[in-house]
Formats: C-alpha cells, sequence, structure tokens
C-alpha cells in the first residue's frame, strides 16, 4: 500500500513538469498546429542557464536562496528571448508552407541547439546546487521531500495563473480566437504575429520554469537531456487533447503518474522479463494506443483537420 | 420504365442539433436521368455524401444494384459502380490530365507492387489498356488535346469534363454529379447538357444535383425536390414544375 | 531521335565506366575513403527505400531507422557465434526483409489514418521503443547482448566467396570495402529501377493522388489505407535489406547505430535533396554521407592549422552544420536541391 502510495507521489511530481512542458507544446499547436520539436531543447537550455547563473553567484558567495532565485529568473528571460527568437526566425517566414516543412525545421532547429549547448556546456552532466533544504516528511507510510511538494505546489500556482490570462484577459482572448479561426481573428483586429509570439514566450517561460525544477529535482542536468522530457511532454499533451490547455495539465499528471506505477510494477506484471529500466516506454507505448483509439486525446473535443 | 438501380431508404443525418436529412427515400431506375433540386442548404450534397460513403447516416440506408451498400467506405462505393464528381472540383492538380483519367482505372485493374517491379506482360498489357482507355475517355468529354497539361492549369470548363472523364474510367453503372453547370456560361451549359446526354445514351444512369433549374427540367427523366432535408416531391419535370410545395419552397414563401 | 539514343547510351556507358572505377579512384586516398564510398551507396539505397514511403506516398517516417535494425539485428543473430549459427545470405536477407516488413505493417496498419504531423511523431516513438528494446534485452535471456552489441558478425558470403578480406581477380587485388562497393552499387542500382518502376505504375499513381487529395483518391475507389500500408511496408523492407548488408559489412552491430539521429539524417538525405525525385534523392544521400567525412577530415587539423589548437570538436560542428542546413534548405529551398519539377511548382503554389 504505502509502495503505491510513494509512486502515485513520485509520479505526481514528474506529472507536474511534465505538464509545465506540455502548456508549451499545446499552446503552440492550438493556435498554429506546429508540433514544436525544439521546445523540450528550450526547457534543456532553461535548466543548463540556471545552473550557470546560479553557481556562479554562489561561488561568488550570494546566499543560496538568492542565488536560485537569480537563476530562476535568469532561466525564464533567457528561455523567452530564445523562445521569441525560434518563431520570429526559424518559424515565422514558413506560415504559410505546407505543413512539413516547419515540423523539419523545428527538427533542425533542435540539432542545432542542442549542439549548441554541447559546444558551451560540454559533453559531461553538471551537478545542479541544492537551493533548497533537504527536509522529509512522511505521509501514511511514504515519504516526501520539500521539493516535491514545490514542485507540485509552483507548478499547479503556474499553470492556474495561465488559465486566468487565457480566460480572463484581452490577450487570451485573442488566443483563443486565433485557435478557433486565425483569419477571421484577424479581420476582427487580433494581431496574429503578437498572439503567436506570445505563445511561444509564455510556453518557453513555463518550459524554463519546468527545467529549474527538473534540475533541482535530480540535482543533474546535461544537453541531451530535452529530448526525451520534450517527447513526454508532448505525450502528454497528446493524451490530454492536443490544444486543450486544462488537457494538457491532466495529461502531464496521468502520465507521470502511469510512468510511475509502471515502472514500479513492470516486472511483477511481466514475471520479471522487464525491468524498471524499460521505463520510458510507458511514454510511447501512452502516445500510440491514445492516438490510435482517441486521437483526440482524453479531454479534448472532436475537432475537425484544420490544415 | 424499368428496373431499380438505386433505392434510398429513410437516410437520415443530423450534425449537432441540425437535422441535414429527414428519412429521404427514393429511388433511381436504371438508365434514366435524375435530378435532385432543392435550395441551397436543402441537404443535396449531404445526401450524395452519404451515398458515396464519405459520410455515416444516422439511420436508413441505400441499397444498390440489389445489395446494400455500406456506409463509411468510399473506396468500396466506386467498387460498386458508383462514380461521383465534386461541387468545388477535386481534381490532382499536380498530375496530368491523362494521368487525372489513368487513376480513375486504379479500381478497375490490379497490377501490384512485383507486377510493377518486374514489368512483366500482363502488367505491361494492363497499362496499356489503362493509357488507351485514358485516352479514350479523354476524346469522349473532348479535351485530348490537354491530355499532357497539369490538371491545375486546365480551364474551369475543362476541369469540370476531365473530372466527368476521371469519374467514367472507373465504369460506373451511376454517375453522381454535383452541381456539374456551376459557374458555366450558356454555351459551356449547352455543352454539358450535351455531353450528359450521351452519357446516358451510352448506358450510364445519371444523378445530377444542380442549381440549374432549367438545366435539370430540360434534361432530366425525373426529378426529386429536397427541402429542410426533406423529400418534397418525386416525380416527372412537369408534374414537378407545377407543384405548388416546390414553388413555395424556391420563392421562400 | 537517333543522337539522341546514341548520347543517352554513351552517357550510361560512361556512368558505368565512372561506377567501376571509383573504388580505385577512391583507394588512392587510403582504403577508408573507399569504406566511406560504401557507406554513401548503402544510405543511397536507404533514402530511396525511405523515398518511397515520404516522397512517392507522402507520409513522415521519423522512425525509419528501425526497420533498418531490424533487418541489421536479424543478420546479427542468425550469423554470428552468439548464437552459434551461420545461416547463408540468401536465407537471412529474405527473413530480415520479412521482419521489417512485418514491423512496418504491425505499425502502419493502426496508425496510418493519423494526420500527418501526429504520423511523425508516432513513428519516432516507434523508433525509440525499438531501441529500448535493444539496449534491455540482455536480461533474463540474452537475446540482444545490451548495449554492448553483438561482434563478429559473418560477412556476405556467395559459396567460398567473401567479401571480406583481399580477393586476387583477374591480377588485380582487391581490398574488402573494394568487394562490398561492388555489391553495394548493384543494390542501389536494383533500388533506382525499382523506384522508377513504382513511380509510374498504377500503384505509384494510386500514391500521388493520395498525396494530392485523399478524398478525392477515395471517390475514384482507392483503398487509401491499404495502398499507405503498401508503401510503408515496401519502405521497410529495403530499411531491412539495408540493415542485414551494414551489419555484414561492419561486422559488429549495437543499439548506438539506430537512434533517432540516423532516422533524421535518412529523412534529411531524401527531403534536403528533393522529396520524391529520385536524382535528388541520390544527391542528398552523397552529399550528407560524404560532405560530414569530409569535414570531420578538415576542421580538426584546420583549427590546429589556425588556432593552434582544437578550438571546437569537429562532430559537434558537423551536427551542428547539418540541423542549420535543414533549417536553411526549409526556408530557402523548400522543394530540396534538386527537385522534381513537378513538385517545385506544388510548393510556389502553396506559398503565393
Amino acid at each position: 500500500m504505502d509502495i503505491l502510495l510513494q509512486q502515485i507521489i513520485n509520479g505526481l511530481v514528474q506529472g507536474s513538469i511534465y505538464a509545465l512542458v506540455a502548456l508549451g507544446y499545446t499552446m503552440v499547436y492550438g493556435i498554429m498546429g506546429l508540433i514544436n520539436f525544439a521546445h523540450g531543447e528550450v526547457v534543456m537550455i532553461g535548466t543548463l542557464v540556471s545552473i550557470t547563473v546560479a553557481g556562479s553567484l554562489i561561488e561568488a558567495g550570494m546566499p543560496v536562496s538568492l542565488a536560485g532565485m537569480a537563476g530562476l529568473s535568469a532561466s525564464v528571460l533567457a528561455c523567452m528571448a530564445l523562445g521569441w527568437g525560434l518563431e520570429r526566425i526559424a518559424y515565422r517566414p514558413l506560415r504559410n508552407a505546407p505543413r512539413l516543412t516547419p515540423l523539419i525545421t523545428a527538427i533542425g532547429m533542435s540539432i542545432v541547439l542542442q549542439n549548441l549547448a554541447m559546444m558551451i556546456w560540454g559533453r559531461n552532466y553538471l551537478t545542479f546546487p541544492s537551493f533548497l533544504p533537504k527536509i522529509d516528511f512522511e505521509l501514511a507510510g511514504a515519504n516526501f521531500t520539500a521539493i516535491q511538494v514545490i514542485i507540485v505546489v509552483v507548478s499547479a500556482t503556474t499553470m492556474g495563473g495561465l488559465l486566468l490570462l487565457v480566460y480572463r484577459t484581452k490577450l487570451g482572448m485573442a488566443m483563443r480566437a486565433t485557435a478557433q479561426n486565425p483569419a477571421v481573428a484577424s479581420l476582427m483586429g487580433v494581431n496574429i504575429n503578437r498572439v503567436i509570439a506570445a505563445a511561444f514566450v509564455i510556453g518557453s517561460a513555463l518550459g524554463a520554469l519546468a527545467g529549474v525544477m527538473v534540475g533541482s529535482y535530480y540535482e543533474i542536468a546535461h544537453y541531451q537531456m530535452g529530448f526525451m522530457l520534450g517527447l513526454k511532454a508532448f505525450t502528454a499533451a497528446v493524451l490530454g487533447g492536443i490544444g486543450n490547455l486544462a488537457g494538457a495539465m491532466l495529461g502531464g499528471v496521468l502520465l507521470g503518474i502511469i510512468e510511475a506505477l509502471g515502472a514500479g510494477y513492470i516486472g511483477d506484471l511481466t514475471g520479471g522479463f522487464l525491468g524498471s529500466n524499460y521505463q520510458d516506454i510507458f511514454a510511447f507505448v501512452v502516445l500510440i494506443v491514445v492516438l490510435m483509439f482517441k486521437p483526440s486525446g482524453l479531454f479534448g473535443e472532436k475537432t475537425g483537420d484544420r490544415a | 420504365m424499368s428496373e431499380v438501380l438505386l433505392e434510398a431508404k429513410a437516410v437520415a443525418k443530423h450534425f449537432g442539433g441540425v437535422q441535414a436529412l429527414r428519412e429521404v427515400s427514393l429511388s433511381i431506375r436504371r438508365g434514366e436521368i435524375y435530378g435532385l433540386i432543392g435550395p441551397n442548404g436543402a441537404g443535396k450534397t449531404t445526401f450524395f455524401n452519404c451515398m458515396t460513403g464519405l459520410y455515416v447516416p444516422d439511420g436508413g440506408g441505400f441499397v444498390f444494384a440489389g445489395a446494400p451498400l455500406l456506409a463509411d467506405a468510399p473506396h468500396r462505393a466506386a467498387e460498386r459502380g458508383i462514380a461521383r464528381t465534386f461541387q468545388n472540383i477535386r481534381l490532382f492538380g499536380n498530375m496530368t490530365a491523362l494521368e487525372n483519367v489513368m487513376v480513375g482505372r486504379h479500381v478497375r485493374t490490379g497490377a501490384g507492387i512485383f507486377g510493377a517491379m518486374f514489368q512483366n506482360a500482363a502488367t505491361r498489357a494492363e497499362e496499356a489498356a489503362i493509357r488507351q482507355k485514358a485516352d479514350d475517355l479523354l476524346h469522349y468529354v473532348r479535351i485530348e488535346e490537354r491530355a499532357d497539361d497539369l490538371a491545375r492549369n486546365l480551364s474551369y470548363g475543362d476541369q469540370r469534363r476531365l473530372e466527368i472523364a476521371r469519374a467514367l474510367a472507373t465504369d460506373p453503372k451511376l454517375l453522381c454529379l454535383d452541381e456539374p453547370a456551376a459557374g458555366m456560361n450558356a454555351t459551356e451549359t449547352a455543352e454539358l447538357r450535351e455531353l450528359i446526354d450521351g452519357i446516358r445514351s451510352d448506358g450510364t444512369t445519371v444523378l445530377l444535383i444542380e442549381h440549374d433549374v432549367k438545366l435539370v427540367m430540360g434534361l432530366c427523366d425525373r426529378v426529386a425536390v429536397l427541402d429542410y432535408g426533406a423529400l418534397v416531391i418525386e416525380d416527372v419535370p412537369a408534374v414537378v414544375q407545377k407543384d405548388q410545395r416546390v414553388i413555395e419552397a424556391y420563392l421562400g414563401a | 531521335m537517333t543522337s539522341r539514343f546514341f548520347r543517352s547510351a554513351v552517357g550510361i556507358g560512361l556512368l558505368a565506366v565512372a561506377l567501376i572505377a571509383l573504388p580505385f579512384v577512391a583507394a588512392l586516398g587510403g582504403q577508408a575513403w573507399v569504406r566511406i564510398l560504401d557507406f554513401a551507396i548503402l544510405y543511397i539505397f536507404l533514402a530511396l527505400g525511405l523515398n518511397i514511403v515520404v516522397g512517392f506516398a507522402g507520409l513522415l517516417d521519423l522512425g525509419y531507422i528501425a526497420f533498418y535494425a531490424v533487418g541489421a539485428y536479424t543478420w546479427a543473430l542468425l550469423a554470428s557465434p552468439h548464437f552459434g549459427l551461420h545461416l547463408p545470405i540468401w536465407v537471412i536477407l529474405p527473413i530480415g526483409a520479412s521482419l521489417a516488413c512485418l514491423a512496418g505493417v504491425v505499425l502502419g496498419s493502426p496508425t496510418l489514418k493519423l494526420r500527418g504531423d501526429y504520423l511523425a511523431i508516432v513513428t519516432l516513438g516507434f523508433g525509440e521503443i525499438v531501441r529500448i528494446f535493444l539496449n534491455n534485452l540482455n536480461a533474463p535471456i540474452n537475446i540482444t547482448n545490451g548495449p554492448q552489441g553483438i561482434t563478429l558478425i559473418d560477412p556476405v558470403a556467395f559459396g567460398s566467396f567473401k567479401f571480406s578480406g583481399t580477393t586476387q581477380i583477374f591480377g588485380l587485388a582487391l581490398s574488402g570495402p573494394q568487394k562490398y562497393y561492388y555489391l553495394l552499387v548493384t543494390l542501389a542500382i536494383l533500388v533506382v529501377v525499382i523506384n522508377l518502376r513504382l513511380q509510374h505504375s498504377r500503384i505509384g499513381r494510386a500514391w500521388q493522388a493520395i498525396r494530392e487529395d485523399e478524398v478525392a483518391a477515395k471517390a475514384v475507389g482507392i483503398n487509401t489505407r491499404n495502398i499507405k500500408l503498401l508503401a510503408f511496408a515496401m519502405g521497410a523492407s529495403f530499411g531491412g535489406i539495408a540493415g542485414g548488408i551494414f551489419s555484414a559489412m561492419q561486422g559488429f552491430v549495437s543499439p548506438e547505430s539506430f537512434s533517432l539521429i540516423e532516422s533524421i539524417m535518412v529523412l534529411s538525405m531524401v527531403v534536403l535533396g528533393g522529396m520524391g525525385h529520385i536524382p535528388g534523392v541520390i544527391l542528398g544521400a552523397v552529399l550528407l554521407s560524404i560532405l560530414p567525412e569530409a569535414l570531420r577530415y578538415g576542421i580538426g587539423p584546420l583549427q590546429t592549422a589556425v588556432f593552434g589548437k582544437m578550438l571546437v570538436d569537429p562532430e559537434s560542428l558537423r551536427m551542428l552544420a547539418f540541423g542549420l542546413a535543414l533549417v536553411l534548405v526549409m526556408r530557402f529551398k523548400p522543394a530540396g536541391l534538386w527537385p522534381s519539377p513537378t513538385r517545385q511548382r506544388e510548393l510556389a503554389e502553396a506559398k503565393s
């Protein structure tokens, strides 16, 4: 029982991170129908920037918590700029190109970012400075740490804020209108370019936050970390119904829990044939199964092909 | 007249709260030109799409040449002998006119991957036959001079003709034309009329959805009128023309 | 007419002489260059296999390398000391191709109804699943030998004629890579002919029709799902064959050779060269397999010469250049470097 609870808690934490990253995919896809393949790399760069900034500030004698905040802010700003630049330079010129063209560009950008990161930060694993005191809690036989609590709380708050932004502000309304029908929205006076840029910038900011969380949770980072994380977050977005914000959040949490439970029990399920080293296949299996049986996702409405 | 080729039995279809088709029943006889008319949004194209398998009806169904038509399998409809054109012309734009018609032969031919790879005698003979038939059909609709032009570079009227040739390439028993005269001038319409008449004389039953009431009344053996998704009347043009309900439907009284 | 026939006959003759002489020219720069040549031709083969899927049928497959892996491991398991099996080529190659084909059908049949970009992600996921299994199927039963891979794989052999080691033929000493070269060129010519024949066949026209307008294709009676599946299965089979040859040529396979970046590399050959246009795809394959090697040999020494030390790792520069090339070509030449005349018009239309 307590193992089950423990796995659910672990899954919830991991899932909150997936959810934050998934929002970046789902916002961009919802508005312009593009799978921003490079989003995972944005998250990776966010993590590495925060390490460099926080690390050097700590070395310069700044208090750990302050340095952590500075690292987070620097990472958010860097990613917002990166997201904006990606859209402006790589994707905007391809707005009316056939569907596969921007997808291939996105793959190309992903390769570029990964290799730039490798040149800057090297091939080795980097350790993440621990910003937070290590406090353990216990609940009904399951252990969890302060950082886990913080991840879940901060994610939930941020996502609440995003929902407010999208459903209560003028920018949010413009975003929803563009997602429905870009041509009509622009006739009604919505500045499509600004809306799309906003989706990239906001998505990247959330990605940076997620990146810092991943870093402080696992205390380790690497230039290749973005790929798998991005792919799983994309799966979460599809699981929840791509284009649907609440869906991406629920999908992220659900995927996190499926993975944690799957990794915990796969040995028992297959009579010891497959071990927890197969953890990574769950996301792909979930992705394939969802797309096969319910391509609109668990919480998505059935929408037509808007190509 | 003669036997029934296609029978629609209480076909119903709704989109959300809109009842696009209300239990429409009608029958098309072999060898006739059958007109389906009605004001905009009356459900003509929806009826068409249900029949050709693009939509699954909510109720009722079709019997074609003595056997029920399966819903949700557009390629089967063509196999059974129902060919169609589209209201907003859907050609394979980057293929030549000739290739468009050759694609139409797909369903009546059988060469597979291995035939293509080894180019055996049977495959080569079949390919020659496909080409011959496509040439003949381009002649038939009188656009043989455009055979090697890309479909999308043809004039509007020629694109309509090409679409009909592609449909005829599937050897249909029933040819369904969705507003073929839309956007045509009087000369083009007269030529189209001649073409459709000829197709019927050559033994293909024709279902014609049209806006141009004059064309329909002059060409069709029988006409059905749809309004708000329901069948108003099904009869010979002389009777339909005088029917009070039809006049009201069109005048919107 | 006759002069044109004569000209093309001369052209083919010259090409044949060039193809025959090439490995001897390359050998002047060392056997390493012959091996690079071999790989370029293997990539042509792979890219033309993928071209059926991406170029002809318009399906974006990001997991193509998985089928290559299936072929490679089939050869490795059936012709190496790992299981003590040493089956001959005409047994293994068909098995590898069939298994790859089967994998293609299993993956394709439920997923081919998906829209293009979803299909891309699903195939990518499939590729990763295959790689994860290859990496981990060493316990509890050792099937793939895990990350260490399988070694001492048998070379291609017809009877007692082996493709590894040097042989004397008509007084000429032919090295292993040179022999593989002729085998690969033969296979590549075969796949070019198959591509050409498919393109102008009933099935090829159906593929193009589906790419142009799927609804209209269905309306003329094309069973779009089956025809797409056919493309997928064909592409997968070619991948399987290429994998088998790769395995035999290398004598060693490990999961590392079948990562996502390899799938992307082969896809890029097709896309950068010119989707659906056979000469373009060949150009793409040659460029992307030879240029990086040239960079590898050129950039390292150049840096040491100019700066006195290695500033940037050539491998990452190579990948960086590759990523940038993808972005730039999509931006300025979206139909590829050598597109088919039709495809160029298609894209011009879409842009306007």
